[in-house]
């Protein structure tokens, strides 16, 4: 499973990072980086989470 | 209760105490989205259900903040083009993409999740002074006043720069400003008198500029920028950062007081202050309403079809108490952390300020409760006075003791 993320769409809520800090940073702007070309299995809830929470759909999984 | 005012109050603004009025939730069960008259006499469109509203909130395209030309509030005083242009300018909540991504761009550095980290002691300092200086004054106080309001009004001071000595004169406009039974001509009276005041401080951050949010957007932003557009983000971030916690804080503590158990949870167990501070904004949604959208074409909400033009207010309280959304939505249970409430609303205008609103939430909560084990109100429960009219729902005091 990966993660992508559009950060064109990001509007820096942080969401992300909040509930997959594993997976999800901010740059010096704010805007989402995915920090895993994988994600661990242990995160994948959490990264679903972070798809479900982010405020503009700027996330989602891939298989 | 304010019950003289209650009749006029419009109706996505009705509660009974913590709970949004059972007429929203009738909504909320059988047509989903009904007309309703706002606060001018306009008519609306309500939406209630925790789908919908984050239907609207995610499409700006055809849910737009902006206004078209000609729109003028009933009763509103005659503005030039030129006059509207400046109260508009830099108002975030006033934009839509791409233009408000230019502006929401230029802050968000200031609100990651790393920033927060590296503000969280001075926040923990200023908490403790206030907790210090309530200790020392002794039972009984008003916890709006010693507490709920000076804690964040001080942080987003630091934070932009504003001298906190002024805040007699912003905190007087501000809550008459958002209060909705002040007369409009009032209301943008007391807007100009911000924009000018805060005209003076972008005015001082040019000639000198500190390491703070004005001297950032002054140093970084400072020729791309006009004076009204620093101004008005300046003054959105004003507001917003002290008009919004504040209320959280006496309303949260309030809330935790009539629920023991859970306010024991928060005091002795630090796991619990997360997911505490998330139901707490879930279940008492203090923002009525996200800033009310306008139809830029034809829609259909819930299957009911709305027309252009037309005003849609989407209700959070009653999103957010949605059983569609969550289980038994009307208890508060400060366990199950409620991830996806709508509080700080959804898409692009998504709260801006939420990491340091959930900062700020998570160091006074348990700090409050821990200082004052015995912490205790110290009027009826039913003489509490609620902030109705208020656009962000709160309390106008909360007399509260201790046993020193």
């Amino acid at each position: 499973m990966k993660a992508l993320a559009d950060r064109d769409v990001c509007i820096q809520a942080g969401n992300c990072v909040m509930v997959a800090d594993a997976v999800f940073d901010q740059d010096d702007d704010g805007i989402v980086v995915v920090l895993v070309d994988e994600i661990p299995d242990d995160e994948a809830d959490h990264v679903r989470e972070a798809v479900k929470l982010c405020p503009s759909q700027a996330l989602r999984v891939i298989d | 209760m304010t019950g003289t005012e209650a009749p006029q109050l419009p109706l996505h603004m009705r509660r009974n105490a913590f709970d949004p009025t059972p007429e929203l939730r009738a909504i909320r069960e059988t047509a989903g989205v009904r007309t309703a008259t706002n606060s001018f006499g306009m008519t609306v469109y309500l939406v209630t259900r925790y789908e919908d509203v984050k239907a609207v909130l995610s499409d700006h395209e055809r849910f737009s903040n902006g206004r078209p030309p000609g729109f003028v509030l009933p009763g509103a005083p005659t503005l030039s083009e030129e006059e509207l242009a400046s109260a508009r300018a830099g108002n975030l909540l006033g934009l839509d993409p791409p233009e408000h991504q230019r502006l929401r761009r230029m802050l968000t550095p200031e609100f990651t999740i790393r920033r927060m980290k590296r503000l969280e002691p001075r926040i923990v300092e200023i908490v403790d002074q206030h907790l210090d200086a309530m200790e020392s004054a002794g039972p009984p106080t008003d916890l709006v006043e010693s507490f709920a309001l000076p804690i964040p009004s001080l942080a987003i001071c630091e934070l932009l720069g504003v001298p906190y000595d002024d805040r007699d004169d912003f905190q007087r406009r501000s809550v008459r400003q958002l209060d909705l039974s002040t007369p409009i001509a009032e209301r943008m009276d007391l807007q100009r008198q911000g924009r000018a005041y805060m005209q003076s401080l972008v005015d001082r951050a040019r000639r000198q500029h500190g390491e703070d949010i004005l001297g950032m957007l002054v140093r970084e932003h400072g020729a791309e920028c006009t004076d009204d557009e620093l101004i008005g983000v300046a003054g959105l971030l004003l507001l917003a950062g002290h008009e919004t916690t504040s209320n959280m804080l006496g309303l949260g503590t309030l809330a935790l007081l009539r629920h023991p158990e859970q306010l024991a949870a928060v005091r002795n167990d630090p796991d619990a202050t997360g997911p505490a501070v998330e139901e707490l904004l879930r279940w008492l949604s203090i923002v009525h309403s996200a800033i009310p959208r306008i139809t830029t074409t034809e829609v259909e909400v819930a299957g009911v079809r709305i027309p252009a033009g037309e005003l849609v207010f989407v209700s959070l309280p009653s999103g957010n108490r949605d059983p569609d959304f969550i289980d038994s939505p009307e208890v508060l249970d400060i366990r199950r952390g409620a991830p996806g409430h709508l509080a700080f609303g959804h898409g692009v205008h998504h709260c801006l300020g939420a990491p340091l609103a959930r900062m700020e939430m998570r160091i006074a909560f348990p700090a409050l409760l821990r200082r004052f084990p015995t912490l205790a109100l110290a009027e009826d429960f039913d003489d509490v006075q609620f902030r109705s009219f208020h656009f962000i729902y709160g309390l106008r005091s909360l007399a509260v003791t201790w046993t020193p």
